[in-house]
Parts: C-alpha cells; sequence; structure tokens
C-alpha cells in the first residue's frame, strides 16, 4: 500500500509564530508583556478609589456643592481609563527581527569591514557611526534581532524585542513605552494626577463639610471609604506627580528615560542631543502632536502553511515521521545564535550553526522563523488576504 | 490589477532568485525614515542609475510627508486628544492615508520599471521599515509560462 499525501492547510495569524516574550489577546490587536501583575494592580486601586469616591463622597458634594464635581469627576475617570489601556495594548514600536537574508547581508557587510584585522585578534565591536544633526552617534548590533539598531532604539530585555525611541519598560502599565504609545503614557500619567489631586481635594472638602454638621469622627465613621482614598491618594500623588514632571521635563528636553539614565547627552565629553530642537516648544510639539505611528509589526496576517500529512497504512514509522514533519513545519523556529558564531555564541551552540549553514544554503524555506517567506512568492502574497485597513495596525 | 499580478507571476515562472539587496536607512538627518540613495553594485547591470535613485527619492518624500509635523498633524493630535483618541478607531490618519500611497507607487514601480528588469522591490513597511529590500531575479533559459497556469493564488492577495 502506498502513502497517499493530504496537504491540509491550516491557517493561523502571524501574532502566533512572532519571537519575543509578548503576550497577545483578542486574535493579536492586544499586545502586553508577559508578567501583568502590576498592571492589574494599577487597574484595581485606580477603578477601586474612583467606585469608593463615586459611592460615599459624590451623592453628598452634588446636593451640597454642586453636580458638575461627580460629572468631571467621571470625564476624568475615563480618560485615565482610555489612556492606560491605550498605553498597554498597543505595540509601543517593537521593530521586527531580520528575516535570514537581511541578517546575512548584514553579517556579510560586518565580515567585509573586518577583513583588515589580523588572525587570532578579537574583531571590534559591532558599531556603525552616523551622522546626525553632525553629531557623531553609535548605532549598536542587536544579537537578538540581527539588526542594527536605529537610533534612539534600545533593546528591552523583558519583553525580547528591539523597541523604536525606548522609553522604559513600566510595569505599572504592563508594557514597554515606547516611540508609539509615549504621548499615551505622558497624557496617563497626566491625567492620573489630575484625578488624585481631585479626588485628594474633594475628601478634604467633604470631611470638613461634614464636620461642621456631625463631628469628626462621626463623619468618618459614615463614610469608611474616604479614609482608605485618603491614604491611597496621599501615596500615588508623591509618586505619579513626581513622574509627571519628571517625563515633562523629558519632553521639554526631547530626551528619552533610557537616554537620561545612561547619561548619554549629559556632561562635557558627550555628544549634545541631535534630536532636540533647542526650543521647548518645538520639543513638546513633536513628542505630544507628532504623527500617529502605524505598527511595523504583523501582528494579523494570516499564515497559511501547508502541513504534509500521510494517510498511510505502512505502520506507524512512516506517519509517525510525518506527524514529526508536520510539527516541525508548524513550530516558529527562533533564531537566537548568530549565523557567525562571535565572542558571544555559547560553546554548545558553535558545531550547529556550522551544520546549519550548510543546510541553509540548500533549503532555504525551512530555516526561516516566518515559513511562508518562499522567494520566488510575490511580497504581498504572505501577508494573506488582509484588507488594507489591516495591513497598517491601529493599535 | 490582478492580470498586472498574474504577468509578475508569470515572468517569475522561468526565473529563480539570485540575490537580495538591501538599501539601508539614512540617519543624517535624525530619525525621519528615509532611505539611502547610494547604488548599490549588485544593481549596475540590471537599471540605470537615475531610474533607482528617482525611485528612492519618491519614496523619501512620500516618508516626509507622512511625518510632517504641521498644521495637520497638530490639528489631528489634538482632536484625537479630545477624544481620548478613540477617533482613531474610524478615522484613517496622514500617515496611513500615505502608506497606501507608497504602497500602490512601488506596485507601479514593479510593474512599469522592475519587474520587466527582472528586479521587485518589497515595501519597507514589511521589513520595519528598516530596509527596502531589492530581489534580484535571474533568468533560467525556460521557455516562458504557461498560460494555463491558475492566476488565484496571485489575484486572491487583494
Amino acid at each position: 500500500m502506498s502513502a497517499v499525501m493530504i496537504s491540509k492547510k491550516a491557517a493561523s495569524r502571524r501574532w502566533e509564530k512572532l519571537p519575543g516574550k509578548n503576550t497577545f489577546c483578542c486574535d493579536g490587536r492586544v499586545m502586553m508583556a508577559r508578567q501583568k501583575g502590576v498592571f492589574y494592580l494599577t487597574l484595581f486601586l485606580i477603578v477601586g478609589t474612583c467606585a469608593l469616591f463615586f459611592a460615599f463622597e459624590c451623592p453628598y458634594l452634588a446636593l451640597h456643592l454642586s453636580p458638575a464635581i461627580p460629572v468631571f469627576a467621571i470625564l476624568l475617570f475615563l480618560f485615565v481609563m482610555a489612556m492606560l489601556l491605550r498605553t498597554s495594548f498597543s505595540d509601543p514600536g517593537v521593530l521586527p527581527r531580520a528575516l535570514p537574508e537581511e541578517a546575512t547581508f548584514i553579517e556579510m557587510e560586518i565580515e567585509a569591514a573586518n577583513a583588515n584585522v589580523p588572525a587570532g585578534q578579537r574583531p571590534p565591536p559591532r558599531i556603525r557611526n552616523v551622522q546626525i544633526n553632525s553629531q557623531i552617534v553609535k548605532l549598536k548590533y542587536c544579537y537578538t534581532c540581527k539588526i542594527f539598531r536605529p537610533p534612539r532604539a534600545s533593546h528591552c530585555s523583558i519583553c525580547d524585542n528591539c523597541v523604536d525611541r525606548f522609553d522604559h519598560h513600566c510595569p505599572w502599565v504592563g508594557n514597554c513605552v515606547g516611540k508609539r504609545n509615549y504621548r499615551y503614557f505622558y497624557l496617563f500619567t497626566l491625567s492620573l494626577s489630575l484625578l488624585t489631586i481631585y479626588i485628594f481635594a474633594f475628601d478634604i472638602v467633604h470631611v470638613v463639610l461634614r464636620s461642621v454638621d456631625s463631628g469628626f469622627v462621626n463623619t468618618l465613621k459614615e463614610t469608611p471609604g474616604t479614609v482608605l482614598e485618603v491614604l491611597v491618594c496621599f501615596f500615588t500623588l508623591w509618586s505619579v506627580v513626581g513622574l509627571t514632571g519628571f517625563h515633562t521635563y523629558l519632553i521639554s528636553l526631547n530626551q528619552t528615560t533610557n537616554e537620561d539614565i545612561k547619561g548619554s547627552w549629559s556632561g562635557k565629553n558627550r555628544v549634545q542631543n541631535p534630536y532636540s530642537h533647542k526650543n521647548i516648544i518645538k520639543n513638546c510639539c513633536e513628542v505630544l502632536c507628532g504623527p500617529a505611528y502605524p505598527s511595523v509589526l504583523d501582528r494579523r496576517g494570516l499564515m497559511v502553511e501547508e502541513l504534509p500529512t500521510s494517510a498511510s497504512l505502512d505502520g506507524p514509522t512512516a506517519s509517525s515521521s510525518s506527524s514529526k514533519n508536520s510539527i516541525a513545519a508548524a513550530q516558529s523556529t527562533k533564531t537566537t545564535a548568530p549565523l557567525i558564531p562571535n565572542e558571544h555564541t555559547p560553546e554548545d551552540v558553535k558545531p550547529g550553526i556550522a551544520a546549519s549553514l550548510e543546510k541553509s544554503h540548500t533549503s532555504e524555506e525551512e530555516r526561516m522563523p516566518t515559513p511562508l517567506n518562499t522567494p520566488c512568492k510575490s511580497p504581498t502574497q504572505d501577508r494573506g488576504p488582509s484588507s488594507p485597513k489591516e495591513k497598517v495596525q491601529k493599535l | 490589477m490582478a492580470t498586472e499580478f498574474h504577468n509578475l507571476h508569470d515572468l517569475r515562472q522561468g526565473t529563480s532568485l539570485a540575490t537580495k539587496v538591501f538599501i539601508q536607512r539614512d540617519y543624517s538627518d535624525g530619525t525621519i525614515c528615509k532611505f539611502q540613495t547610494k547604488f548599490p553594485s549588485e544593481l549596475e547591470s540590471r537599471i540605470e542609475r537615475a531610474l533607482f535613485e528617482d525611485t528612492v527619492k519618491t519614496l523619501n518624500s512620500f516618508y516626509c510627508e507622512a511625518e510632517k509635523i504641521g498644521g495637520q498633524s497638530y490639528l489631528e493630535g489634538c482632536l484625537a486628544c479630545a477624544t481620548a483618541y478613540i477617533i482613531f478607531l474610524c478615522m484613517e490618519t496622514q500617515y496611513e492615508k500615505v502608506l497606501k500611497k507608497i504602497s500602490t507607487y512601488i506596485q507601479e514601480q514593479n510593474e512599469k520599471i522592475y519587474g520587466p528588469r527582472g528586479l521587485l522591490i518589497t515595501d519597507p513597511i514589511e521589513r520595519g521599515m528598516r530596509v527596502i529590500e531589492i530581489s534580484v531575479y535571474e533568468d533560467r533559459g525556460s521557455s516562458g509560462s504557461s498560460s494555463s497556469r491558475s492566476s488565484s493564488a496571485a489575484s486572491s492577495t487583494r
């Protein structure tokens, strides 16, 4: 009996095969870091405190002062939540990893540049110098993503991605803060500061007003939520207002937290910030009112994989080997080792690299992290029947 | 549009991928999206320098238009902020509009100029806006394509 090959097509979205340590929800529309515990805490604190405020303070204040108070509080709360969710769920500006051909091309360029290093001597670190606004900026090579990082990009070790205009990884929002979501992050801290000050102020007003009628201790007994709110707001105020102030300072200088911490532009012997317009208003406008950058990470594109399954009756050996093939085809191959070993390659991987270099020349398709970039197809075929709107990611 | 794709697909039936050339980003003006206009040596025998430079310069001007910080981007930003960015779910941003223009332009260039010379430009957005990938195809010497080959694979992408 002969084996009959039946090709099954399994359609999956690209986010399922993306390298990096992100979690995806809603079929790739939502993108977050792996650890989300602190994010849930943030949500709980904001929603909980506001719920207490609406339950205990608002009825009294609406009656005795003005109904505009709870209305404004609701609007502010909704804005804070919108900014928080936008920051947490959107792509911060992740740079997709280099496909094998691009990685090989870059490696060849580096080899050509290092050709005049005498044998036995350590090759120089992989750095490219570019001149930006008459300042020399060094671009570092990322061994994980196999690219020379654009200026201001940095590799986040928690998410295992290179992020463009990397600011920092914020556990409170459960995501990196980068080019695409920095303004949402800033508006989140700003609006949260306003909300905290608002709730704190009206808590005090409420306690004072009520104490005039009922006395201080009775007031606290009638509205026990007030104590909790005041505590949360008091501690939040110092941190969030401080953070907002710090980011306002960074924006006015067009710097990122990452650059500030590393001291990239400070000090006499260092390069001056080449990205600053030397004008506070221009810097603020660029960061906050600049264009909304699209996501370059294709999360929702369709990938159709051919899974050769054999419907043979020959015996267990044939079917087990074909099922192994299908598993190999379906699994994403994470290329973490560079194609050419260097000082960073772990010792046990080096023999494997030589073997893989041999294989890659013969069967290029199998080695690709995204299994479908077969050279003869037109580039748009890889993305599947995605609509133009889906092509450019919204979040 | 499906027929033109069919032609490109047919063209590549008798060809095989020889190499890929990657045009890198030009960071001399900062972090804005701009590609180097330096003519790669691998394309010397395949395409005229002027045509190549014209393509890259046009792409650069498109990206410059997309990232322009001016009246329209301010208006867009302020309006979006006032609606807590919910308006982005219904509205197309300036950048997205320009990206569509770029995609149409690249397709046009592929059909008219690069395809007939055995080259294919990949839209930079599919490579993370890092490089312009130009695939170089070489004629295998086989006798063209069979017309009965279905173009369903090509037409299903649009």
